[in-house]
C-alpha cells in the first residue's frame, strides 16, 4: 500500500500542469483537476475534468500531465476524463481568480446566485464601467468585453 | 476527434441496435449534424463576433456528439469508436432528425433553426440529468448549462431581428417559415423511448414548455408562429432529406480518402 504522504506529493506535482490555454493558471486552481489516487498496483490514476463539452484543451492536458509525471518518475499513470459532477467556475481557487486578473483577464463572478447583472470589472484599470462586446469569445469559456474607461478590450471567464 | 483506427469488422447492422444505443446514438447524431452545420458558419457570417459565437456554439455540440458516440460505442460492443460511427456510417444509418441537417440558408434561417432546437435541448437535458443511467446523466449535467447559453444567444437574435428593421423582420420571418416544416418531428414519438423507462426523455412531453418559451419570445419579437403545411418525419428511422447526403460527403470525404491516418 502506498502512503497517504504520497498521493500528497503526487498531488503537488500534477498540480503544478498549467492550462494550456490560461497558461497563468495550473489545472488545480482551474479545477480541472479532480482526483489524484495511487492503486496498490502502484499505478497513478489522475482524473480531469472539462470546463465544457467540447474544450479542445482536455487532450493537451492529458499529455502535459503524464509528461509531467514522467518526468518526476512516475511512468506508471493514467489519465481519465470524468464530466460529473460537472464543472463549475466556483470551483476556480482564489490563487487562480487573482492570477487571471493579473494578466488581463476579468474573473467570474459567483454562478448562478445573483440575479442582478454584476458588471464585470475591467482586469487592467479597475473600472466597473465596462460592456460585452461579444457572448462568445476566443475560448469555449471567455467572452470578449470591452473598458468604457480605458478603452481596452478584455476577456471576461464567464460565470457558468 | 482522435484514436485508434478503427477495428470494427463491419458486421454491425443499424437494424439490430439495442434500444438503448439507438437512442444514445439519435442524440447524438443531432449533436454531431448541427455542430457540423455551424461549422459552415465561420468566415461567413454577418459579423466576426457571430463567426466566434457559432463555432463556440457547435464546438459545445461537438464535445457533446463526442461522448455520446463514444458511449453508443461501448453499448454497441463491437468495436466501433467515435470515429468510426461519425466517418464511416451511412445515410441510412444515422439517426439525426432531419432538422439539424437541413441547409444553413439565410442567417435569419440559421438563427431560427438555433432557437427551435436549442429550447428543446433545453427541454431535453434538463430532465435527462436525472436519468437512471449514469453516462447519460453526467452528459446532459454538462450540456444543460452550455444550450441554455445557446438558447438565449439565438433568443437575443431573434429579438432583435424580429423586432428590428422591416427588412430584418421580413428575413426572421422567412426563416422561420423555412424552418418551421421540421420542428414537429422533434416533438414526435419516438418508439425506442417506451423500452427505456427512466433513461431516455419522452419528446412528446417537452412540446408544451418548448411552445411556451418558443410564443413568448416570438411575440416579444413581433414575429408570427408558422402553421406549416407539411410534416417532415423519418430521421430517427434513417430517411433523410436531399441534402444530408452532400453534409456527410463533405463530413466524412477526409477520413474516407486517408484511413486512418494521424496529425
Amino acid at each position: 500500500m502506498v502512503s497517504a504522504p504520497a498521493v500528497v506529493e503526487v498531488r503537488a506535482v500534477v498540480g503544478t500542469v498549467p492550462d494550456p490555454e490560461l497558461p497563468m493558471i495550473t489545472i488545480e486552481d482551474l479545477g480541472v483537476l479532480r482526483d489524484v489516487r495511487i492503486g496498490s498496483d502502484d499505478r497513478v490514476v489522475v482524473e480531469i475534468t472539462p470546463t465544457y463539452s467540447g474544450c479542445p484543451a482536455m487532450d493537451v492536458i492529458r499529455g502535459d500531465v503524464l509528461a509531467r509525471l514522467a518526468e518526476c518518475g512516475y511512468e506508471d499513470a493514467e489519465v481519465r476524463l470524468v464530466l460529473a459532477p460537472a464543472w463549475t467556475t466556483d470551483w476556480i481557487s482564489d490563487a487562480g481568480r487573482a492570477a487571471l486578473s493579473e494578466h488581463g483577464i476579468a474573473p467570474p463572478h459567483p454562478a448562478g446566485r445573483v440575479s442582478l447583472k454584476l458588471s464585470v470589472r475591467c482586469p487592467l484599470c479597475g473600472s466597473p464601467d465596462t460592456r460585452e462586446v461579444s457572448r462568445f469569445g476566443s475560448t469555449a469559456c471567455k467572452s470578449l468585453w470591452t473598458c468604457r474607461s480605458c478603452l481596452e478590450p478584455f476577456d471576461h471567464v464567464k460565470a457558468l | 476527434m482522435s484514436g485508434e483506427p478503427g477495428t470494427w469488422d463491419g458486421r454491425a447492422d443499424s437494424a439490430t441496435l439495442e434500444p438503448r444505443t439507438e437512442y444514445v446514438l439519435g442524440l447524438a447524431d443531432d449533436a454531431l449534424v448541427l455542430s457540423h452545420r455551424l461549422g459552415e458558419w465561420i468566415a461567413s457570417a454577418p459579423q466576426l463576433e457571430e463567426d466566434v459565437a457559432l463555432a463556440n456554439i457547435g464546438l459545445d455540440l461537438l464535445g457533446q456528439a463526442r461522448s455520446l458516440l463514444t458511449y453508443a460505442g461501448e453499448l454497441e460492443g463491437v468495436g466501433r469508436d467515435e470515429d468510426d460511427l461519425a466517418y464511416l456510417r451511412d445515410e441510412r444509418d444515422f439517426r439525426n432528425l432531419q432538422i439539424v441537417e437541413r441547409p444553413n440558408g439565410d442567417f435569419g434561417s440559421t438563427i431560427a433553426r438555433q432557437l427551435a432546437f436549442s429550447a428543446y435541448q433545453v427541454e431535453l437535458y434538463g430532465r435527462l440529468r436525472a436519468s437512471d443511467d449514469p453516462t447519460l446523466a453526467a452528459v446532459a449535467g454538462k450540456a444543460n448549462k452550455e444550450v441554455a447559453y445557446h438558447r438565449d444567444h439565438a433568443t437575443q437574435w431573434v429579438l432583435r431581428l424580429g423586432d428590428g428593421t422591416e427588412e430584418s423582420h421580413r428575413r426572421m420571418q422567412a426563416g422561420l417559415d423555412e424552418i418551421w416544416p421540421y420542428v414537429a418531428e422533434i416533438f414526435d414519438p419516438w418508439p425506442v423511448v417506451d423500452k427505456l423507462v427512466g433513461v431516455g426523455v419522452d419528446p412528446t412531453a417537452l412540446r408544451d414548455s418548448w411552445s411556451k418559451y418558443l410564443s413568448a419570445v416570438l411575440t416579444e419579437a413581433t414575429l408570427t408562429m408558422p402553421e406549416p403545411t407539411f410534416h417532415g418525419r423519418g430521421g430517427r428511422r434513417g430517411l433523410h432529406t436531399e441534402a444530408m447526403g452532400y453534409l456527410l460527403a463533405e463530413m466524412q470525404h477526409l477520413h474516407r480518402a486517408h484511413p486512418g491516418a494521424t496529425w
